[in-house]
């Protein structure tokens, strides 16, 4: 089996571990959970889940969070 | 005025300026012109997390979500599953779940899809949201959202950003007459004057962006915005003299030689 997925993190190729959670790539790329919102393809996750749900290979994940704006 | 609070779905404000957090130099001056502002409420965006810079700091670590009411909206969407999306998004970020809800109908213009926008207003007030519509100068369409379950209406004065000011004066006036909610003028307003107009209509409170982010001086201009709007609704309570044609002197006759 191998060791590790492809997956795609806000339009982007990433590679992890093929036993990691949605807490683990969150970490890896030093995101701090509060005030981030996590879409799992397509499905938005309750910040209860992240160190429960196991990412598998072409997992398609979105990361958001607040940046500066009025209206577009 | 200390007991002049605004009030929107149990939710207490003290600030009638909302202002927006887009287009600053950087966070600092951000921070600095929301102060300046006296502004309770601030506008977010919701946006992919840079995750090749990850040293860039976050808004929020300068606006304390403890001492403002975050407003996330959801700019830049076109159709109603995008302003779903992203409202649910705002929502499991974090800050609350009240939207400022923004269905855009042409990229020109950035006019509303008024149609779209009731639509999406009226899933997300079924899901549990506060949403607060920014909606066009249109009194029906500003019924229709409350109807749907929107405890306030955000009309635009102008398109978003264009800083001509009220626009409309009388549609916003008959929505104001009509409608039973508070009206959030947004959009539009380009200097103190515009701030201070919409509130003398009648405007239970003014939300804009530009029109200090994108002044010469920022910080300056917020302070002008909050003594325009605090003055406009001064003299909406107070009642202004109605307009008349011909003079009527100040100064009495009697007693004249």
């Amino acid at each position: 089996m191998q060791d590790t997925i492809q997956i795609h993190v806000n339009g982007q190729a990433q590679t992890c571990d093929c036993d990691a959670t949605v807490a683990d790539l969150l970490q890896d790329l030093e995101i701090r959970t509060e005030r981030v919102a996590v879409e799992l393809n397509l499905e938005i996750l309750d910040r209860a889940m992240f160190d429960q749900r196991l990412l598998k290979d072409g997992d398609r994940v979105e990361i958001m969070s607040f940046i500066g704006g009025g209206s577009f | 005025m200390a007991d002049d609070r605004l009030i929107i779905a149990g939710r207490e404000f003290k600030s009638r300026l909302w202002v927006g957090t887009g287009k600053y130099k950087d966070f600092a001056e951000t921070k600095k012109a929301i102060e300046m502002s006296g502004a309770d409420v601030v506008t977010v965006a919701v946006r992919r997390v840079n995750i090749t810079d990850r040293s860039k700091e976050n808004l929020l670590d300068y606006i304390d979500p403890k001492k403002y009411t975050i407003l996330p909206n959801t700019a830049g969407c076109y159709t109603v599953e995008d302003a779903v999306r992203y409202s649910r998004l705002a929502r499991a970020a974090g800050v609350s779940d009240v939207v400022k809800l923004e269905v855009l109908g042409d990229e020109r213009t950035l006019f509303p899809d008024t149609a779209g926008l009731i639509e999406a207003a009226k899933i997300l007030v079924k899901e549990g949201f506060i949403v607060l519509p920014y909606t066009n100068d249109d009194p029906i369409v500003a019924q229709k959202l409350v109807d749907v379950g929107c405890p306030a209406v955000m009309p635009l004065a102008a398109p978003i950003g264009s800083g001509l000011g009220i626009r409309n004066p009388y549609n916003l006036k008959i929505i104001m007459e009509m409608i039973k909610v508070p009206i959030i003028v947004d959009a539009g307003v380009g200097t103190a004057s515009d701030a201070a107009f919409a509130m003398e209509l009648g405007a239970d409170a003014v939300l804009m962006n530009t029109a200090i982010a994108g002044a010469k001086d920022p910080i300056a201009m917020a302070e002008a915005m909050k003594y325009a709007v605090y003055a406009g609704r001064l003299a909406y309570k107070a009642g202004r003299i109605p307009r008349k044609l011909y003079a009527m002197a100040s100064s009495p006759i009697e007693g004249m030689l």
